[in-house]
């Protein structure tokens, strides 16, 4: 809302300054988002008066003017504009005047004449974003005064960000009634001119739909004079206030819903068949609107109609079938209360945006319709004159908006508050907000104003109250502590735990959106299950991911468009699935890495990484849960990832994540030039962790032996070293694969691996027998399941 | 004493004295100690001379000899001393390196902006005895809007610009309904933080479709708006390690009445007016009040017996602020030139 001082202290008597009113507003609920001077200052330009017209001698456009301002003689100006004509009252830049663009005005010569001032439109004067001509003032405009005072430009703009449940104070009046309930100031009037009616014409009104229209008031006005022009006071309060000056009625019905908070309508009488019908739309209807679209309504929305067909859709905009043009002479002004339910949300389905729908779905005083339009119909009187007819008046009271009145506990007040205040006070500030008031011993009965929608129970009076006392009188305290809520137990693996060992690990954390490109998501998966946003804000953001690659590949990609040549990202965060019409969300880790294994540095041979240090990430994470033994690799085939360098991760037989290289056919739909890791866990079956279990570490020596034996390639090292364990029994304490060996002596088809074993017992000194023995079971069983030799 | 043995063994002495005092290594030295001192050393065999000596001089022969060991015992003590300083000296030298060189290794990556605010936030309120507590981002219509007292048509409603899955479903568009759930499940006293992503469908300079809050909502028989603000000026105060003015503004929310916004003195100018501030000092952080009636009764909850306060923070918001980050959407663009400056 935005709204002019002068304008507002036209309603109250406050002793205030603007950046006072504007402080007072703010800390009161009413954010003032913005305050700017009404318009530029205006040295050296007045009022002229175009005495004589002539043409230009030498150029058919340009005219000569006499303009008075107030000198002894006239001056001459030569003028381009369109809109010249004896008695014209026009803004007259002398020499030395300084436009707002800052262009200096000089007595020039045009074509040959002397031009000794220049006559300015509302664009030159700053006051118009585009001008079709000059800035016309009004016939009684005084010659010689200085244009800024005439327009009264030492006035400020207050634009006021209104939160919606304040649809009261959408108007001058909304905001002048609120300061007088803050301050106690008084308002200077209470009510507008009426109009008598002076034709006995009236329009033929049916509601047919009550609850949702329970007040309808129309007036029919004859014969306007459709030569007149809406006078420069108006328009320019009309500027102020953001809504652009059109025409005498329409400038009107804008000014009294600026002014009082009333929306109104006029449609031209000779293009109304029959009467005015209030109604909800009948299927298949269809109606052109003022902004040229043409809307099918459903059958929820209300319409005005007269007995053909619809001519506006009801509180939020006009039809252009009935609207007001240039010849209208007899108009019907409409001035109505709609149910704020019925226009709720109603502009927006339809991607309108209305002043009149903004207003009535935040709830218009029903008490409005009948001063709006008498006062309506006194303005136009005065600006384009015609007869008007008596106000038809179709109120179903049963429908308007009730007021019961609202209890208000002292105790509760202050219990809510956390603070103490005295019924006196309170009482002084509930007379303020509220006509009917009865105060009782520990409580007060409050019957809530009209206008104002928003005070339904108690604690809608307890935030008016605080509000006028003002929220910086609230003490500060902290809750009383009740049981301890806190819980975070040594089981739980924290989620910054992973992030920091990732961290350290020298992984950058980032954050992608949730919702992805369709195919780089079905680059990893098959899309069976994804889940698509009907409104999508943009083609590559259409659908929610269902797993972690394809904003880490993004991110990827947009780093090493960047030149980055080493990346290591990982993202927390969901993926989403919709499987037999069930959602899930499952909370996921990915990560992605490309590049050198160690950034490059000095002494040290770079080396690309590969799957195995990417590996060792993903189990270190895997042992912060304290059961590492309880996870297992294994080869898979997976979407968008190299067979033969991919593994499934299980828990137990679960499967949790996945690890593998990209597959060169996804690099190439990528336009990847290097090779990606890629791993994500399913972080659900992580964050719990294993207590660990004392056990008594053995007192006696522990022996060391290596073993390097030869077996199939297709054997794998997981294989092997679980029949190790298995054959070597307890009293195997460590066992490290330090070798894997192909090539020169060793056959083809064939790898050599060699690991340490450590052997201990817990009870005494192993013998060399011992552990020759614990060996000899080892190789025993390697052979017999892999045919291993030892090399 | 015999004159001439006498003179043989000062002359060994010298001798000996001379090598070792020529031993240019300790291997050296330890030859010349096994060629005067070893078993059969020059001077260990002078004992053997002891046979053809009198009965008189023979202790004072067989003294001398044990002198002369004693002598040269502790002469090449010394000099194993000297060398082995030297040899470390040499060393020293030879080790010198470039202690300015660059260490060896990886570094170390570094957190999000966005999780690093998130987890200063929640260290903050955890400390105030609140837990934190998790909800769906693929929301109903009712956890979202409909029990947060936004009904369908509700001008608010207009302000959240909404992702749909489909008629019923949306992606949350704020943090709150995780409220609704909260309260569903758990009964009162209720002290919980929920932070998490959040959407909605605009983008411009100042708008990304996704976003993270962390909503907070405390509930017990006496909770009031006091508490309220204690918690919030505690919490800002801590955030931004500063004592710095907290003002409460009326607002409005449809699930909290009264409602407030609350302004900082502004940490860029410290409040004397900057761009960022737009020139008043105060910059907006969050919005909170006490929960509404109609949002207890949603979840079966007895508003005459309870009472409590919510609230939702911006993360990217006070994160733009701690860090001095100017454009939002610098969060998601990932760019690791702007990711590895907040190690």
């Amino acid at each position: 809302m935005i709204i002019s001082e002068t304008w507002l202290r036209d309603w109250i008597d406050i002793q205030m300054d603007v950046h006072g009113l504007v402080e007072r507003l703010t800390m009161s609920g009413l954010e003032v988002d913005s305050l700017e001077p009404a318009g530029p200052g205006l040295p050296n330009i007045v009022v002229g008066r175009l005495t004589a017209v002539r043409g230009h001698p030498d150029t058919r456009r340009l005219t000569v003017c006499d303009v008075d301002v107030g000198a002894r003689s006239p001056l001459i100006v030569v003028c381009g504009a369109p809109n010249v004509s004896v008695g014209a009252r026009v803004a007259t830049a002398l020499p030395n005047a300084t436009l707002p663009s800052g262009h200096v005005i000089q007595p020039t010569s045009i074509h040959g004449i002397a031009s000794q001032a220049m006559l300015c439109s509302g664009t030159e004067l700053g006051l118009e974003d585009s001008s079709e001509g000059l800035y016309l003032l009004d016939d009684d405009a005084p010659v010689g005064q200085r244009v800024d005072d005439y327009l009264q430009l030492a006035d400020w703009v207050i634009d006021i960000d209104l939160t919606p449940n304040r649809g009261d104070c959408l108007s001058i009046l909304g905001i002048a009634r609120e300061l007088a309930v803050l301050t106690g100031a008084a308002l200077k009037r209470t009510d507008v001119p009426g109009c008598a009616a002076e034709s006995e014409r009236v329009i033929n009104v049916v509601v047919s739909a009550p609850q949702a229209c329970p007040r309808y008031l129309g007036r029919i006005v004859e014969d306007i004079d459709d030569q007149a022009s809406t006078p420069v006071w108006m328009r320019e309060r009309l500027r102020r206030c953001g809504i652009r000056p059109i025409a005498p009625v329409v400038d009107v019905t804008n000014y009294v819903m600026l002014e009082l908070g009333q929306p109104m309508h006029a449609f031209d009488l000779n293009r109304l068949t029959g009467g005015i019908r209030v109604r909800t739309a009948a299927p298949g209807e269809a109606i052109m609107l003022l902004d040229g679209s043409e809307l099918r309504p459903d059958g929820e929305t209300l319409l005005i109609s007269d007995h053909h067909r619809a001519v506006a859709i009801a509180g939020v905009m006009g039809g252009t079938d009935s609207g007001i043009d240039a010849d209208t002479r007899h108009i019907v002004l409409e001035a109505a209360h709609f149910t704020p339910s019925v226009v709720a949300g109603r502009a927006r389905s339809f991607g309108l945006h209305s002043e009149s729908a903004y207003r009535f779905e935040r709830g218009v005083d029903p008490e409005l319709p009948l001063p709006a339009i008498h006062y309506a119909s006194a303005l136009l009187k005065n600006i384009v004159g015609g007869r008007p007819g008596p106000v038809v008046d179709k109120t179903a009271k049963r429908w308007l908006p009730k007021r019961p009145p609202v209890t208000i506990r002292h105790d509760r007040l202050e219990q809510v508050l956390g603070m103490q205040m005295e019924a006196d006070q309170v009482d002084i500030m509930l007379r303020r907000s509220a006509r009917g008031v009865r105060r009782q011993q520990k409580y007060w009965q409050v019957k809530p104003p009209s206008h104002r929608f928003d005070i339904q129970r108690e604690c809608d009076l307890i935030e008016e109250l605080i509000r006028i006392h003002g929220y910086h009188r609230v003490p500060v305290s902290f809750p009383k502590s009740s049981e301890t809520v806190g819980k975070l137990t040594e089981s739980q693996l924290p989620l910054t735990r992973v992030r920091t060992l990732l961290t350290d690990r020298d992984y950058q954390e980032v954050i992608t959106y949730s919702f992805v490109d369709y195919a780089v998501n079905g680059l990893f998966d098959d899309n069976q299950d994804v889940i698509r946003i009907t409104n999508p804000i943009a083609d590559n953001m259409s659908v929610m991911r269902t797993n972690m690659w394809s904003g880490l590949v993004q991110a990827a990609i947009t780093n090493l468009n960047r030149q980055q040549r080493r990346i290591r990202l990982f993202e927390i965060g969901r993926t989403f699935h919709s499987h037999d019409g069930k959602r899930r969300e499952i909370l996921r880790l990915g990560g992605v890495v490309c590049g050198n294994l160690a950034p490059e540095q000095w002494g040290q041979a770079s080396q690309e990484v590969d799957f195995y240090d990417v590996k060792a990430d993903v189990e270190a994470i895997l042992a912060l849960t304290g059961a590492s033994v309880r996870f297992t690799f294994k080869q898979l085939d997976k979407k968008g990832l190299q067979s033969g360098q991919t593994a499934e991760i299980y828990y137990e037989s679960r499967a949790v994540g996945c690890l593998g290289r990209i597959h060169p056919q996804a690099q190439r739909e990528l336009d990847l030039e290097s090779s990606l890791f890629l791993f994500q866990l399913d972080l659900r079956s992580l964050l719990h962790r294993q207590i660990p279990q004392f056990t008594k570490p053995s007192r006696f020596p522990a022996i060391q032996r290596d073993l390097s034996i030869v077996v199939g390639t297709e054997v794998s090292a997981e294989m092997v070293l679980n029949t190790v364990i298995e054959a070597g029994g307890n009293r195997i304490v460590n066992l490290n694969l330090f070798d894997v060996y192909r090539g020169e002596g060793i056959d083809p088809g064939r790898k050599s691996l060699a690991f340490g074993l450590t052997l201990q017992d817990s009870s005494r000194t192993l013998t060399d027998e011992d552990v020759d023995s614990t060996i000899s079971k080892i190789i025993a069983a390697l052979d017999r399941r892999f045919g291993a030799q030892l090399r | 004493m015999n004159e001439a043995s006498s003179q043989d063994l000062d002359a060994l002495v010298r001798e000996a004295q001379q090598a070792i005092h020529s031993a240019a290594s300790l291997d050296a030295l330890d030859e010349v100690r096994v060629r005067f001192l070893g078993k059969k050393g020059l001077i260990t065999q002078q004992l053997k001379r002891i046979g053809g000596l009198d009965a008189v001089e023979r202790p004072k022969f067989g003294n001398a000899v044990n002198q002369a060991k004693r002598t040269l015992a502790a002469n090449i003590e010394h000099r194993r001393e000297q060398l082995q300083a030297q040899l470390v000296a040499k060393k020293l030298v030879d080790d010198v390196i470039d202690v300015t060189l660059p260490g060896r290794g990886v570094g170390i990556g570094g957190l999000h902006p966005v999780t690093r605010t998130m987890q200063t936030m929640e260290d903050i309120f955890v400390r105030m005895g609140f837990e934190i507590a998790d909800g769906p981002e693929l929301e109903d219509d009712f956890h979202n809007f409909e029990a947060l007292n936004i009904p369908v048509g509700h001008p608010a409603r207009a302000m959240h610009d909404t992702f749909y899955i489909d008629d019923q479903t949306l992606l949350r568009t704020h943090t709150s309904p995780v409220q609704i759930r909260y309260m569903q499940e758990n009964p009162p006293p209720v002290r919980i933080i929920a932070p998490g992503r959040v959407y909605r469908c605009d983008s411009d300079v100042t708008h990304t479709p996704m976003f993270h809050q962390i909503e907070g909502l405390a509930v017990d028989e006496v909770i009031s708006f006091a508490d309220l603000k204690g918690v919030l000026i505690h919490f800002l105060r801590e955030f931004f390690e500063s004592e710095l003015q907290v003002r409460f503004r009326p607002s409005y929310f449809p699930f909290t009445e009264p409602s407030a916004e609350v302004d900082i003195n502004c940490v860029l100018c410290d409040g004397v007016g900057c761009r960022v501030c737009k020139q008043s000092g105060w910059l907006e952080v969050l919005g909170c009040g006490m929960v509404h009636p109609e949002v207890f009764a949603h979840v079966q909850l007895d508003s005459e017996r309870y009472s409590g306060f919510a609230f939702g923070l911006g993360v990217e918001r006070l994160a733009m602020l701690r860090y001095g980050v100017d454009d939002l959407r610098l969060f998601f663009e990932n760019d690791l030139n702007f990711l590895r400056q907040f190690r």
